[in-house]
């Protein structure tokens, strides 16, 4: 009886020897959402595909910020071919609000908004230069460059006075969105998030011009 | 008043009670239930409190802000949310910068013309 215990404890520790040397030699490591949960990365795992491993800190940021059966909900509502973009834009969100608790991406609209009204700015002035050159009126006084912008050409359906001053909505024409938002941040200095992208290009582009 | 009559929209959708240091009720009011709901269904009360509680009481309202403008974006565009309207900026922005060289190129033609 002694004999047949050891036996039947022998051929477990062969079963489970087995098996560890099956696992550490075919299965996959686990994605880096699994890691972090602790739990494991089964085959069709929905976080696998867009947390691979080797970038433990995205998943990271997004678990800390989402919350993972949130980042669940969220994948499972929408199709297959838009959870890689979903998933990167929710990193992207994720980090900015990991480095500025306060407004997060919220900083980097803002900065942009901005950026925007002034650009539309020198487009009427430069606009306006146009058209005086074009009807050909020469020798146009200095002082003629500061009459009143012409009427809005925005695109951005903007206005005058709809950036930083306090208007609790305005529209973004590019986006389609309304902006329910109010301005009282508007004027910060304190967000130094800029977001990926030639934001830096687009800075000396202006420069140069 | 120990007792708070009107509970604030995030107690009142998790059907709890609204204590009187209630960390969210400040930002989320009983008069806007909406916002609360797109903080709950992306951020989760449990992450926003826990964001909220982490920063001093004079950031608190406008980082409330910032998330739900950032929840409410989410849910009107659930791949992209709010990184969809940094794109869409910034495209603007190029289209603006490119526009507006060619209009001072123009320009200095109109210019060199008049020399």
């Amino acid at each position: 009886m002694a004999q047949a215990k050891n036996n039947n404890s022998c051929t477990r520790k062969n079963i489970m020897a087995s098996s560890q040397s099956n696992s550490s030699t075919n299965s996959t490591p686990p994605c880096a959402a699994c890691k972090l949960l602790r739990r494991k990365c089964i085959p069709g795992c929905i976080f696998a595909p867009y947390f691979p491993p080797d970038d433990p800190q995205k998943f990271a940021n997004v678990h800390k910020i989402f919350g993972a059966s949130n980042i669940t909900k969220l994948l499972n509502d929408l199709l297959p071919y838009q959870r890689e973009d979903a998933v990167n834009s929710l990193a992207y969100e994720a980090e900015a609000r990991m480095k500025d608790p306060v407004y997060g991406c919220v900083g980097a609209i803002s900065v942009l908004q901005k950026q925007v009204q002034r650009l539309q700015n020198e487009l009427d002035a430069a606009n306006t230069n146009l058209l005086r050159y074009a009807c050909n009126i020469v020798d146009i006084p200095s002082s003629m460059d500061r009459l009143p912008l012409m009427g809005s050409t925005s695109s951005t359906g903007l206005g005058e006075g709809s950036v930083g001053g306090g208007d609790l909505y305005h529209h973004h024409h590019a986006s389609g969105l309304p902006i329910p938002y109010t301005q009282a941040w508007g004027n910060n200095n304190r967000s130094n998030y800029h977001p990926p992208g030639d934001m830096d290009e687009m800075d000396g582009g202006e420069r140069s011009m | 008043m120990s007792n708070k009559s009107t509970r604030c929209s995030a107690c009142k959708y998790l059907r709890r009670k609204c204590s009187e240091d209630c960390i969210l009720a400040p930002h989320f009011p009983a008069t806007d239930p909406e916002r609360f709901v797109h903080v709950h269904k992306i951020f989760g009360a449990g992450n926003v409190s826990r964001m909220l509680q982490k920063l001093p009481y004079n950031e608190r309202e406008v980082a409330a802000n910032s998330i739900s403008y950032e929840a409410y974006l989410r849910v009107q565009d659930p791949v992209y949310g709010i990184a969809g309207t940094i794109t869409n900026l910034q495209e603007e922005i190029h289209r603006k910068q490119q526009e507006l060289v060619r209009i001072k190129a123009e320009i200095a033609i109109y210019t060199a013309g008049n020399l």
